[in-house]
């Protein structure tokens, strides 16, 4: 590792640029993604779909097609197996885990198969927003306005959803279709996160900010803009960090994400225990007794 | 046919013939009732006798097999506004990422599509409803920071929120302790005097609803049935309906039944 003087020319270059709109479309798309992804208790499904990007990405170069659309068409398919599959977290998450390591498989043997070199599977694995083209910025801008915009018109039901799947059914909220479109939102923005961070550390990119804005508020405009915020201050701080040591800019962008999170644990610590101080005006004035809430 | 109200009021829920069945097994049948329009009902019966079964029919999330259901003068359908709806176990699930008022918001614009901020006469029903529950005091606190009878009163404020006509309480009394679900019962009696609302609460023990119920729904060997709250609270009936030796102990403050055997 040594530092490079030039690192604010190195900034300026073609390949720099397209990584810094390409790593901010990016940014601005799992940071509101990851909102929804806790709320839902969906992480695990964000994680997953990740790892079933990658037969996607490693099956294209296989057959001679575009990354993208071979990363896009196995995350949304396998979005849709998951989004299929019971209701019930438990009955999810083991479907999830079977589909993914069955997917990782799979990747193993098309890259063999496609006797791809191994920076591409690194790539893949690990993602280089180094590598980002022209084209894929056109396409990354199309994912974050459809994902951007789908997310603006069914949050409200999305996030009732969510929290209160019984109470919205009842309301007439479609619960299971949201669901499926949610799944299929998750993985357009996995598609285009695989490719800043890579599969392994997608979830530092799409769950993290979401999680440490949370930490700080829970108004939800408020969860979205510092989620977001965080999200682009790890692709910025870590492209320019980069640039500085010439180190691939997927580690530098998961640390300060990592470390953003770290801070507000920190910060925030004397919370999340499940405090019982008494609520002012209240009509539980008596120091709450522990309650049992299954 | 039925007309039990007295008012103008349809009933809050008439059931003429119905049976349910699920998953190939009828839950029960012969279903034939009504409850009157201002009732606060109790809904007893054992466990998987199907009580839950019944409010999935009011709100349209289940058919009738058999029969005809009534709710509120109209055919049951999903997303009746003018049912307010608390399921059981409903705050367990709840994680930190909404407030209480957050969650109150989503009764009322909840099934909305669409980018639209909420209007001040939105925030104000809120506001109120979370006032009429007590809980004005926890809105903006997280619904994971709060305790269990704080939680049940958020949901109910949800319940209400919308100016419900009918409210489907399912075992709002699980899990409290003794101080919190008389709280809660002390609510339910404010909330039926406040608004001529019929409320229906499921619910595994009858002794801490007994101030404010009205009439009872129970289902016994199979059927639905329908009374007055006095003709329920019997020791042959309740010792029939648990299959356990019950005891009713008259006192001042009402009926009290006891289990024991």
């Amino acid at each position: 590792m040594r530092f490079q003087e030039n690192w604010l020319q190195i900034l300026q270059t073609t390949f720099m640029q397209h990584a810094l709109v390409g790593g901010s479309l990016v940014a601005v798309t799992a940071g509101l993604m990851g909102y929804f992804v806790i709320t839902r208790q969906n992480a695990f499904a964000a994680h997953a779909l990740a790892h079933i990007g990658f037969p996607g990405a490693t099956g294209a170069i296989l057959v001679g097609a575009p990354v993208t659309l071979g990363l896009a068409v196995f995350c949304v398919g396998g979005g849709l197996l998951i989004g299929l599959f019971g209701k019930r977290v438990a009955e999810r998450e083991i479907a999830t885990g079977t589909i993914l390591a069955f997917a990782t498989g799979l990747g193993v043997l098309f890259a063999s198969l496609a006797t791809a070199n191994a920076s591409t599977t690194t790539n893949v694995l690990f993602g280089n927003l180094l590598a980002i083209s022209r084209d894929q910025l056109w396409l990354f801008g199309g994912f974050t306005l459809l994902v951007v915009g789908a997310l603006a018109l069914i949050a409200r039901p999305l996030v009732f959803a969510s929290v209160d799947p019984a109470v919205a059914e009842a309301r007439g909220v479609p619960v299971r279709a949201l669901g499926v479109a949610f799944v299929v939102l998750l993985a357009l923005t996995v598609t285009m996160a695989v490719q800043v961070v890579g599969t392994l550390l997608l979830f530092a990119l799409v769950v993290t900010p979401a999680a440490a804005a949370l930490r700080l508020t829970a108004r939800p405009g408020a969860v979205a803009a510092l989620s977001v915020a965080f999200a682009l201050v790890s692709v910025w701080v870590g492209l320019v960090l980069s640039a500085m040591v010439d180190l691939p800019p997927s580690f530098f962008v998961v640390s300060v994400a990592v470390l953003v999170w770290v801070v507000v644990l920190v910060v925030t610590r004397d919370r999340g225990r499940r405090t019982a101080t008494p609520a002012r005006g209240g009509h539980d004035r008596l120091p709450a007794v522990p309650e049992r809430t299954h | 046919m039925t007309t039990g109200s007295p008012s103008e009021t349809p009933p809050a829920l008439v059931l003429d013939g119905v049976s349910v069945v699920r998953g190939g097994r009828t839950v029960w049948d012969e279903g034939t009732l009504t409850v009157p329009a201002g009732a606060v009902v109790g809904v007893i019966g054992p466990n998987g006798a199907g009580k839950t079964t019944l409010f999935q029919l009011a709100l349209g999330l289940l058919p009738a097999a058999t029969g005809r259901i009534e709710v509120l003068g109209g055919a049951p359908r999903r997303g009746n506004r003018r049912i307010g709806y608390v399921p059981q176990n409903y705050t367990a699930a709840l994680g930190e990422a909404v407030r209480a008022r957050d969650l109150v918001m989503l009764g009322l614009t909840g099934n909305r599509f669409g980018v639209r901020r909420a209007t001040p006469d939105e925030r104000a029903r809120v506001d109120d409803a979370l006032r009429r529950v007590g809980a004005a005091g926890y809105a903006d606190r997280r619904m994971s920071e709060l305790s269990g009878g704080q939680q049940q009163r958020v949901a109910i404020a949800q319940a209400i929120v919308d100016d419900a006509d009918l409210l489907l309480l399912d075992e709002p009394l699980a899990n409290l302790d003794l101080r919190n679900s008389q709280e809660i019962v002390t609510l339910l009696g404010e909330l039926r005097r406040e608004r001529a609302v019929t409320i229906m609460v499921v619910a595994h023990d009858l002794n801490p609803l007994l101030p404010v119920l009205t009439d009872a729904v129970y289902l016994l060997d199979g059927h639905p049935h329908h009374d007055v709250i006095g003709e329920v609270v019997t020791e042959d009936l309740l010792t029939h309906l648990y299959g356990t030796r019950v005891r009713v102990v008259r006192t001042a403050q009402g009926d009290l039944f006891t289990r024991s055997g």
